[in-house]
């Protein structure tokens, strides 16, 4: 997420689990199923994105099932970010515990697919690097910051466990 | 000023006095509800990876309701994994191919008013009509919750639904979700708490509380409850749990929402959402001639013994219309059996119903009867996104199990007003 930016792939309004992990592969390995990932919104997502891109969309992002493999197939896929006008609540919850940076940014429906992006997770700042445009994003509470920096839940708790021993 | 139920029940879970809107706080767990899919084989290579075992196995619940009854390798070997598990967890609370995990919970006597819940699953808000406030969580939140006890929330603030009056025949909680769903949108919830009040939802049993809580889900709120009353508790006891002080779980008179949105049952007709949002929902009568190749009456929404009973209300004496296949997958093994009991399953197969396994099965794309590309389905099922039950140009319908029945007999979408008795 550095100063080169990562190339926006832009979805409308409500995406919903089902197209982030298609139920149909639920069973299967993750680099299968991340296959596809969004394919019934934009067959080319999975093959095309590289790591370091943007998820940028509109409102209610995630909305549906609790299916954290909505959020490790963009992880496997190598998205560190998704910025959304907004996110369905478990899909905001499950985005940082998995260490993806879910940034609610009203207005960044305008960023166009394929412009360079850049996200500062710590100042909550994207920044559109193809028009300069930048948007301040709502703050991220502490402690999920603080979970996205340790990588996720899973290595937060190893640390807390750790300290405790 | 005073707090709302699900304020109430936060800040007991908080140990705090009261708490805010608004307030990121972390509460003590009572009982957390996993599946099969979500749950053990996510969670064990995370308890692995910590080093630690379940903070307490008497207040976890597992069901095994997604992949069952096994169909292939992968599917046996998710279902051996949740079986050994349990075992080596010490989970005694295991139900294992008995129905919907929603459904289980309180039909075993699991929910008591005041208690703060987490399921791994987004229809998890089900639990609510029982007083809970009880939450959809991912498996990594859910490993969290196994190693410590606790999790954190963001205190939600309460919308209001308010239902007057009641529902006429031949209309259900279903239709009151849908009309609400096209009402405020899959957003709508904003991940607050959605409680449903007013005359309409006092007169309604629980399994139709629970359909409303459960589609709270569809709305987009953290969770959908109702505050506990005497049809609770008697609910409550028949599944051999104590309902406890339901005085308690009841929220301030005045205690602040962030708004209520005010409903007419009275007035309400039968509903159904076109694909692919349950918010794309309108009045049987706004659709001409749908026709269907699928009719389904299935999952925790929309399979309940009650569900079955307004099906079988339309099919009694009727036949499923040449070319259309009717699938029912009753919530769960004892709901089947009450339903054998008191003549409902005779009706339902003697109209030719086709009875499927009590699991989540076809609702979210795992089990028998999947749909091909381009066939058109009407479902008693929560939601109709592209693709969720089988092929991506495949159309899902949602409706009520009435509604669903009558377009069964009909071929297309009808007004199940029409079969009803002293109807048409």
């Amino acid at each position: 997420m550095g100063g080169q930016g990562g190339r926006a792939w832009v979805f409308g309004d409500d995406i919903d689990t089902d197209t982030l992990a298609p139920g149909l592969y639920l069973k299967r390995p993750i680099d299968e199923l991340a296959r596809h990932c969004l394919e019934a919104v934009d067959p080319g997502f999975a093959a095309g994105v590289q790591p370091g891109d943007v998820v940028v969309a509109g409102r209610n992002f995630g909305m549906g099932s609790s299916r954290e493999q909505a959020v490790e197939a963009l992880r496997h896929l190598g998205v560190d970010a998704v910025v959304a006008e907004s996110f369905a609540g478990i899909f905001y919850r499950n985005a940082f515990n998995l260490g993806l940076l879910a940034l609610i940014c009203p207005g960044v429906g305008r960023i166009g697919g394929g412009d360079r992006v850049a996200v500062d997770g710590e100042a909550g700042v994207v920044r559109n690097l193809s028009t300069g445009e930048t948007w301040a994003c709502e703050p991220v509470p502490a402690h999920l910051m603080d979970m996205v920096r340790d990588g996720g839940l899973v290595p937060h708790l190893e640390k807390r466990l750790a300290a405790r021993r | 000023m005073g707090m709302t139920l699900a304020e109430k029940i936060i800040a007991r879970a908080a140990g705090r006095d009261s708490v805010r809107p608004g307030e990121i706080v972390t509460c003590k767990v009572d009982l957390a509800m996993m599946h099969d899919s979500g749950g053990p084989r996510r969670v064990k290579p995370i308890l692995e990876r910590l080093g630690a075992g379940v903070w307490d196995p008497q207040k976890v619940v597992v069901v095994s309701d997604h992949f069952v009854p096994a169909v292939d390798a992968e599917s046996a070997a998710i279902l051996d994994l949740t079986r050994k598990w349990t075992a080596a967890h010490g989970i005694g609370n295991f139900y294992d191919m008995q129905g919907i995990c929603h459904v289980v919970l309180p039909e075993r006597g699991h929910l008591k008013p005041g208690m703060f819940v987490v399921g791994g699953d987004s229809h998890s808000p089900t639990g609510g009509a029982f007083g809970c406030f009880m939450f959809g969580v991912g498996a990594t939140d859910m490993a969290g919750v196994l190693v410590t006890g606790e999790t954190w929330i963001r205190v939600p603030e309460t919308i209001r639904l308010d239902w007057r009056g009641r529902l006429g025949r031949g209309v259900s909680a279903k239709d009151m979700m849908l009309a609400t769903c096209a009402r405020l949108g899959m957003d709508g919830g904003d991940y607050q708490a959605v409680q449903y009040t007013g005359e309409a939802i006092a007169t309604l049993a629980m399994s139709e509380r629970m359909t409303l809580c459960n589609m709270a889900a569809e709305l987009g709120a953290q969770t959908g409850i109702i505050a506990p009353d005497r049809v609770t508790a008697d609910f409550i006891a028949a599944a051999g749990g104590e309902a406890g002080d339901i005085d308690r779980w009841q929220g301030d008179a005045d205690a602040a929402c962030r708004s209520v949105h005010e409903f007419d049952a009275d007035t309400l007709d039968p509903q159904v959402a076109a694909p692919h949002s349950p918010a794309n929902a309108a009045p049987v009568a706004a659709y001409g001639n749908v026709a269907f190749d699928q009719a389904y009456i299935g999952a925790c929404t929309g399979a309940k013994l009650d569900d079955l009973h307004m099906a079988a209300a339309v099919l009694k004496g009727r036949q499923v219309a040449k070319g259309v296949r009717l699938l029912v997958a009753p919530a769960s093994t004892r709901i089947t059996a009450e339903a054998a009991a008191d003549g409902t399953l005779a009706t339902l197969t003697a109209a030719g119903a086709l009875m499927l396994p009590s699991g989540c099965g076809a609702c979210a794309g795992l089990g028998a009867g999947v749909l091909a590309e381009g066939e058109r389905c009407i479902s008693s099922t929560a939601r109709n996104f592209k693709g969720r039950m089988g092929a991506q140009s495949a159309e899902v319908y949602l409706a009520s199990p009435y509604t669903v029945a009558a377009a069964a007999v009909a071929g297309r979408i009808a007004d199940p007003r029409e079969f009803l008795d002293g109807g048409g």
